[in-house]
């Protein structure tokens, strides 16, 4: 009980010291949420009109949940980087020597990642609301939609700090940077994958982050754009599943990318 | 009963061919500082990352005032400071947040952080820089900041791994003004560095390694007598009689440079000088240069590399008093 109240401790000290770096050097957040807005200005307005939602329905409010879903799995850059970039200025060793809890630099960074994701996704939902788009849903409903985008960054979270601790290179972040394209696209965010060609289609509906922008469109009473596949009675389930998958999977593996930091 | 600040028998570690450390024995004593010096590649590093619990080595056993570092890590690393090779400091937070959030993973509170840190910053004379982004510090601020975040908890045994390493010689001699300080203060000190005189300034042992192994051990005294020690070169101008000059000067002549060399005694380098420079005078003799050589750390290495390789000597007892006969690796299974 005292271990984990001194862990929790620690990490609040690490989560603290993370936040700082933000106030410090906003850019790295403002330029994250500026991106999400630029995406809904370029897909909502200038190619939204030429989009046609199987099963019908406008396309801002489809596309809204899909760039929030985008926004949080995006977020793996910014913990990948920051991991990477303590790791390579020594930052980590330093942390390694004292006698703290190993499980404290990474939960600290967790926090300052949700903090920062809720924020963003605040400002996108706020900004959503000022274009026309709506949470119809139940208010028990919309706050399981933004636990689950939340739950989706912390699964890329987990993802990010193994990535990070394991390829600590420049090349590393750069390849996680661009890599993030095709799989965030490769999805039911932006277009709904009915129109795309059946195997690409079927890779789609099975992206974690589709799932998640599935769930969140039903939640948030938008139109789905779905009209068959496992999304179309599952999507809750998997938008719950594939960040708890991810998690399960990475965390020992994160914890061994740790321990081989001691090699 | 007392236990030393630290023993290490036996340590090998390899990188895939590298072997970093190679059968590494050290032994430092309460209070001094003990300076661990080699050449880039030498196991330095490796050395006193083990030491610290950030490494594991393959065999060997480090005990940290009689505790295992491998079975009990966690007391280890609450009672050693490291300061690694490379500054380990958030570049983006000042140089007292930097100090403060260290105290707090130290388990401070935040008062006592604070206070410890203000101490600190003051003992190393950052205070004017205490608001400042450690990115805006010079090398030499950024060492002692860096040595500072070391010696929140006062550790009864801190590491300095190549502190100058890097400093131009003001930032160097701010850091070894910084080092003396913390020894003052009763902190047991191991530093590594690539320099003779680095060692020669600060420690009261030094161990010479290379490939993973001791080469040498003793006082700066003892390691230069071992090197042959100070020597004062004299040339003689063109046609003089160098063996006359030899010989009033008790050196060895050298007919091709023309040069008379002294070997300094016991009392070292400035005596032998000022004992050639009286010589000279008594005799009347004339010469054209004179030069007080101290032994390099090339020559440290050329000599302590040239003798045989170290396992090829018989064993010697690690506790030989004069430890300045070239350590081997004692055989397998020699140690408890
Ligand atoms: N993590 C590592 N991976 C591979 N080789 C390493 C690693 N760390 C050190 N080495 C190698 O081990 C040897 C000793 O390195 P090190 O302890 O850093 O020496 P020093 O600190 O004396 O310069 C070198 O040959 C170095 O290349
Ligand atoms: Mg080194």
């Amino acid at each position: 009980m005292n271990a984990v109240a001194a862990t929790l401790r620690q990490s609040w000290v690490i989560t603290l010291r993370d936040l700082k770096h933000w106030q410090r050097e906003p850019w790295t957040p403002i330029f994250g949420i500026a991106f999400s807005i630029m995406l809904v200005l370029v897909f909502g307005y200038l190619m939204g009109g030429a989009i046609d939602l199987p099963g019908g329905g406008d396309y801002l409010p489809y596309l809204m949940p899909g760039i929030f879903a985008l926004s949080m799995m995006f977020g793996i850059e910014a913990t990948m980087s920051a991991i990477a970039n303590d790791s390579k200025k020594g930052v980590t060793d330093r942390f390694r020597s004292l006698p703290i809890s190993g499980a404290a630099v990474p939960l600290g960074r967790a926090g300052a990642d949700l903090m920062n994701s809720a924020a963003e996704l605040a400002v996108l939902m706020v900004g959503g609301l000022l274009i026309g788009w709506r949470a119809s849903g139940s208010l028990g409903a919309t706050v399981l939609a933004v636990v689950l985008l939340l739950w989706l960054r912390f699964g890329m979270l987990v993802l990010g700090v193994f990535l990070g601790l394991s390829f600590r290179g420049e090349g590393g972040v750069t390849a996680v940077q661009i890599l993030v394209w095709p799989i965030g696209f490769l999805s039911n965010v932006l277009v709904a994958p009915e129109s795309m060609p059946t195997w690409l289609a079927f890779l789609a509906q099975w992206n974690p982050i589709s799932a998640t922008a599935a769930a969140c469109r039903e939640l948030f009473g938008n139109p789905t754009g779905i009209t068959g596949g496992v999304l179309a009675d599952h999507a809750l389930l998997l938008a719950v599943l594939w960040p708890a998958a991810l998690t399960l999977v990475f965390v020992p593996l994160t914890a061994r990318a740790y321990r081989r930091l001691s090699r | 009963m007392s236990f030393p600040p630290l023993v290490a028998r036996g340590l090998r570690k390899r990188y895939g061919d590298t072997h970093a450390l190679d059968g590494f024995d050290l032994e430092i004593e309460t209070g001094a500082v003990h300076a661990l010096l080699g050449p880039n590649g030498a196991g330095k590093s490796t050395a006193v990352n083990t030491f610290a619990t950030l490494t594991r080595c393959d065999e060997g056993e480090v005990r940290v005032a009689g505790r295992d570092a491998r079975r009990e890590p966690a007391a280890v690393r609450a009672s050693v400071g490291l300061v690694g090779q490379h500054a380990a400091l958030d570049e983006i937070l000042f140089g007292r947040e930097n100090l403060v959030m260290f105290g707090r993973l130290y388990g401070l509170p935040k008062s006592a952080a604070r206070e410890r840190a203000d101490e600190l910053l003051g003992t190393f004379g950052l205070l004017d820089a205490a608001d400042r982004k450690v990115s805006t510090y010079s090398g030499g601020m950024r060492r002692r900041l860096d040595i500072a975040a070391g010696l929140i908890r006062r550790p009864a045994l801190l590491f300095l791994d190549e502190p100058t390493t890097g400093l131009d010689p003001r930032g160097r001699n701010e850091v070894w003004q910084a080092v003396r300080q913390i020894v003052d203060a009763g902190t047991t000190v191991l530093l590594t560095t690539q320099y003779l005189d680095e060692a020669d300034q600060l420690a009261d042992r030094i161990t010479v390694m290379n490939t993973g192994r001791v080469v040498a051990e003793g006082t700066a005294q003892e390691l230069k007598r071992r090197l042959g020690g100070d020597r004062v070169l004299v040339t003689a101008p063109a046609h003089a009689d160098l063996d006359r000059l030899a010989a009033a000067l008790g050196g060895t002549a050298d007919a091709e440079l023309r040069q008379v060399t002294v070997e300094a005694g016991p009392d070292g380098g400035a005596a032998a000088l000022t004992g050639v420079v009286r010589a000279l005078d008594a005799a009347g003799l004339v010469v054209d240069d004179i030069l007080l050589r101290r032994p390099t750390l090339d020559e440290v290495f050329l000599d302590l590399t040239a003798a045989p390789a170290p396992s090829a000597l018989p064993a010697l007892p690690a506790s030989t008093p004069s430890a300045l006969a070239p350590q081997t690796a004692r055989p397998e299974g020699a140690h408890r």
